[in-house]
């Protein structure tokens, strides 16, 4: 095979018979990585993965015989690699600081003994995704070593003692119907494929990410989706930091996809630093970075998110609760937009090809909670942002994107500009998974959870409406009732919605302090509504000392006693209101 | 290696040309066209077994289809480099043009540069002083970051970009090296920022690249990239701290709009290209620090909005991009503030790492978080305020829009020579707060509050 002609990342190759859709390829004397994404005659069209700068037609293209796959086995947690799965780390030992061509590097450390547990002997039967051994990967998470899911059944001929090994090891060989295959410490899995589960569940715990505004207004499940869109400095990529701090998963895949190089640095740096609340493991050991930033090739970027989902869905099939977070989709969607106009496909709206929404529908369904082949439960949970142009959501992406999420969590200009984070608007953001989870809020945490959230939902929808009357007559000239639900509005948008990332009180807030902040919040609501029914001055009823404690609960209380207190000092108050206008 | 040369083209269609019946030209290589003794340059596009598409640099004005010698070079477009490129003035190719000889260089190095691995990255952190108020106290400049000034025509961006170039230093009082691309300036422009610099002695730090207005369009793709790889040597071969300001990005953006339509590609928004957002990365993402290397390129890039929009295609993609953004406001500008940075739209994103404790002052984010909070208040009591009037408003609200005022006059407000250090701006900002009742500040700690508010 040879090249016949370069236009950027897309290489036409002659020749080309025998090669199927989706080969990877080795292109040119440098043998940059490449995939075959068209076919016509003996011609194929390639697309590189790598800056085709200097090549020349002519240059020998080579087959691998295999898809476009990943390499799933220990290692992977802790690691940070780019869009096709290279280590960056290993990359820089090789190469220095900046990214060089055709270098190629195993993912996982092949040097590195592993201490493992066999767990199945010699004569057994095994099928597709069950166990034969495991080991400690980190300190927070055992890695099963599992049978490819596609095996079928067979009986074990051959088996390894418990001990120390490479990931190259051969642990076991297994006589099936179509063969000996051995089984080793690690698996390949074609990336755009998703790995098979035995069944989908319904989504029904919450993936916990105590961030106060997520988890009592817009919650999202275990194996749910959901999209974060907002335009530039909205702190999408703040809230994706969060979530992949502190969100309950037991593996967290973060995927800087097109986004910039100094955010995965700051990633790089500060999640070995910081603890699981959890366990107090650092972060970093239950993480995979991918790293494709928005100056490394486009081509790989498209890469990118199906090699995150599908390391993710390996850890599921372990029976784990994985959560993926893409930032941004939207610059997948544009390299899906630039690779389409090099292939001369006619474009639809915006330019983008016509297929964008059925690409995006398929990478959100890959999320999903499910009983795995060997009969665990594990769950990927998926949280794209998205980067609308000029933030305006009308816009092709954030469209698509809509149709398949069913969590919305739309971040807002305004509130960001006078830097209220996180910034998503409760307005038009919603969640799907309310009512699915309701259940589980009202049994784990207070059986009038759901009371608390939609009398405060119910507030903050009527404080919209007075904002803009607000707007054109001040706030002077409203009833005391309405300004009352303006009061107390603002209270639950600062004191709770309000979230300081960078607070070391505040920055995780656990669901009990949630529900306690809430519930003194509408308390005092339901106590203060009584007394303006009195026709008793606001200013006596909500003195500002008082708003001022409710304002600045969530940053001076960390343990859930001190509520008592202010509980204590809230009823003190209103008793004595009462008495007085009895 | 052989070098090929040919004798005509087969078709010219606008800064492109077409050769038909060549063997082995490489991708991106760059070619040297000839005729009637003057040469242009440019780089292929398109290439397969027998065509090559050139994009030409200087443009195609006057080229016959007969008459030029096209030579392919065999390697990608360089500049040469040595450490006397400080204090000279190049085209935007990277020519001398300042009569002063060429460089004798003691290394290329291809303008397209390289991604820097994200794992080599290090974590920008430390803070650099501009001396300006708006920037240093509420959008932080950290060494190494990319922070885009976005303003309209007709505002004193140029101004501002001089300023910062001119104050800015690090907190151990290391001097910058200054790089500046003109990406098709006004040659007037072009001139203030020349002679400011020569007058105040620190051109000998700096390089300077010029593609003016009246220069080829398609140069302007190059410029940036040129200042970029210039930048890179100075910064991680020499080891300095390198300060880049490509001014105006909108040009360039237009020019490769322009290009793009050449080439027939299909357009996105208003017309620009589909690749627009990547081809701007490689750009800004070029700044930044290594780990083991002592050097720093920190970005200052300017451009324009058309028609004061920002969500325009150049500085939207921009944004996305860099880290954070600078806006300049018409208003204030009327108002003759200077520098006219409106802060509420503005953004530094690496200020949250960079400042307070063992960086800057202590009571810096706090500072900056309540300057942000009470001036977003001033703006809504202000619209409130043009309806119902300034008198009907409750005295708490009359008190807001004094402090707004304050603000804009004396914090945002300075001379253009004037250069504050980070107490003399964070002074200046306490003396506005207490302006207000000690209850509105509810993002200061109480510990500060009693070490500066009133004092």
């Amino acid at each position: 095979m040879k090249i016949r002609e370069i236009n950027g990342p897309v290489v036409k190759v002659r020749d080309a018979q025998g090669v199927f859709m989706n080969e990877m390829v080795r292109v040119g004397n440098l043998g940059l990585i490449g995939e075959v994404i068209g076919i016509n005659g003996d011609m194929a069209t390639v697309q590189v993965y790598e800056e085709t700068s200097m090549l020349r037609p002519g240059e020998p293209v080579k087959r691998t015989g295999k898809l476009l796959s990943v390499v799933l086995g220990p290692g992977l947690l802790n690691n940070i690699y780019d869009g096709i799965q290279r280590p960056l780390e290993e990359l820089m030992r090789k190469t220095g600081s900046f990214i060089s061509r055709g270098v190629d590097a195993f993912a996982l450390d092949t040097t590195k003994y592993w201490e493992i547990t066999i767990l199945k002997q010699k004569g057994d039967v095994v099928s597709g995704g069950d166990v034969i051994a495991e080991l400690q990967e980190t300190q927070s998470l055992k890695h099963k070593i599992m049978v490819p899911p596609l095996l079928g059944k067979g009986k074990i001929i051959e088996i390894k003692p418990s001990g120390s090994y490479t990931v190259m090891e051969t642990l076991a060989k297994v006589e099936t119907e179509n063969g000996i295959v051995e089984i080793k410490m690690y698996q390949e899995w074609p990336v755009r494929i998703p790995r098979p589960v035995k069944k989908r569940l319904e989504p029904s715990i919450p993936l916990i990410t105590g961030q106060r505004v997520i988890d009592i207004f817009f919650p999202i499940s275990k194996g749910g989706t959901a999209a974060i869109p907002g335009g530039f400095g909205t702190g999408k990529t703040i809230t994706q930091h969060q979530l992949a701090k502190w969100a309950d998963a037991d593996v967290i895949v973060y995927i800087g996809c097109g986004e910039r190089g100094n955010e995965m640095t700051e990633v790089l740096e500060e999640f070995p630093k910081l603890k699981d609340p959890r366990n107090n493991v650092p972060l970093m050991n239950r993480t995979v970075l991918i790293a494709n930033t928005s100056n490394m090739p486009v081509s790989a970027r498209e890469a990118s998110i199906y090699t995150g989902i599908t390391i993710a869905e390996y850890f599921r099939d372990m029976g784990y609760n994985v959560a993926v977070m893409a930032d941004s989709t939207s610059r997948w969607a544009e390299a899906l937009r630039e690779l389409s106009g090099r292939l001369e496909e006619m474009p639809a709206e915006e330019g983008y090809p016509s297929y964008l929404a059925s690409r995006i529908g398929q990478f959100y369904e890959r999320a999903g909670i499910s009983e795995n082949l060997n009969g665990t439960t594990g769950s990927v949970t998926v949280i794209g942002a998205v980067s609308p142009p000029g933030g305006d959501f009308s816009e092709p992406v954030t469209q698509s994107t809509k149709r398949f999420v069913r969590c919305f969590w739309g971040l807002d200009k305004n509130l960001a500009y006078s830097r209220h984070y996180p910034s998503i608007n409760w307005l038009t953001s919603y969640s799907e998974y309310t009512e699915n989870l309701e259940e589980w809020f009202q049994k784990n945490i207070a059986e009038k959870w759901s009371n608390y959230r939609n009398e405060a939902m119910k507030l903050l929808a009527e404080d919209d409406r007075l904002q803009q009357i607000i707007k054109i007559v001040g706030e002077d000239v409203l009833p005391d009732d309405q300004k009352l639900t303006v009061i107390v509005s603002r209270i639950i948008k600062v004191g709770i919605l309000q979230q300081n990332a960078f607070s070391d009180v505040d920055s995780f807030c656990p669901l009990e302090k949630q529900y306690n902040l809430l519930k003194i919040v509408i308390d005092t609501y339901y106590r203060a509504k009584k007394l303006v029914e009195k026709s008793i001055a606001i200013s006596q009823i909500l003195p500002s000392e008082l708003v001022s404690k409710l304002l600045t609960m969530k940053e001076e209380i960390s343990n859930l006693e001190d509520f008592e207190k202010v509980e204590a000092f809230l009823k003190e108050h209103f008793d004595k209101l009462d008495k007085t206008y009895a | 290696m052989a070098l090929k040369e040919y004798i005509g083209v087969s078709e010219i269609r606008g800064p492109l040309i077409i050769m038909r019946n060549v063997k082995n030209v490489r991708y991106d290589e760059v070619v040297e066209i000839e005729q009637n003794n003057q040469k242009k340059i440019g780089k292929v596009i398109l290439v397969n077994e027998d065509t090559a598409i050139i994009q030409v640099f200087e443009g195609t004005q006057g080229l016959a289809l007969k008459e030029p010698k096209v030579r392919f070079l065999g390697k990608p477009l360089e500049i040469n480099l040595s450490p006397d490129i400080l204090g000279r003035v190049f085209d935007g190719l990277g020519r001398p043009i300042d009569d002063l000889g060429e460089i004798v260089s003691t290394k290329s190095m291809d303008i397209n540069g390289s991604a820097i691995n994200p794992a080599a990255r290090e974590y920008p952190r430390n803070f650099i002083q501009t001396g300006v108020s708006a920037i240093d106290g509420m959008l932080t400049l950290i060494r190494g970051q990319k922070l885009p000034i976005f303003s309209g025509n007709g505002l004193p961006h140029n101004k501002l970009a001089v300023q910062v170039a001119k104050q800015a230093k690090l907190k151990s009082n290391e001097e910058f090296s200054v790089v500046f691309a003109a990406i098709g300036l006004k040659k007037d422009d072009a001139n203030f920022v020349v002679k400011n610099f020569e007058e105040s002695g620190a051109i000998k730090n700096m390089v300077v690249f010029l593609n003016l207005a009246s220069d080829p369009v398609v140069e302007r793709i190059a410029t940036p990239r040129v200042a970029l790889t210039a930048a890179e040597y100075l910064a991680f071969e020499l080891g300095k701290h390198v300060l880049v300001i490509l001014n105006d990005m909108t040009n360039y953006c237009e020019a490769l709009r322009e290009l793009s339509n050449y080439r027939g590609e299909i357009p996105g928004r208003k017309g620009f290209p589909g690749y627009l957002y990547s081809d701007l990365a490689s750009i800004y993402e070029r700044a930044g620090m290594i780990k083991g290397k002592d050097g720093s390129v920190t970005q200052i890039p300017v451009l324009t909005m058309p028609n004061d929009d920002i969500t325009h295609p150049v500085p939207d993609l921009t944004g996305y991009i860099t880290e954070g953004q600078i806006v300049l406001s018409r208003e204030l500008n009327r108002k003759n503030i200077y520098p006219p940075i409106d802060v509420l739209p503005s953004l530094s994103r690496l200020m949250k790492d960079g400042i307070g404790k063992g960086y800057t002052r202590d009571d810096h984010p706090n500072v900056a978080s309540q300057l942000f909070a009470s001036y977003s208040h001033v703006i809504e009591i202000r619209s409130l305020a043009a309806i119902i009037g300034e008198e009907d408003l409750p005295d708490i609200d009359k008190l807001y829009l004094n402090f707004g005022r304050a603000f804009e006059e004396k914090f945002v407000n300075q001379a253009f020579d004037e250069s504050r250090s980070l107490d003399q701006t964070l002074d200046i900002a306490w003396k506005l707060l207490s302006m207000l009742p000690e209850t509105e500040l509810t993002r200061v700690n109480k510990e500060y509050i009693e070490m500066y508010y009133k004092k």
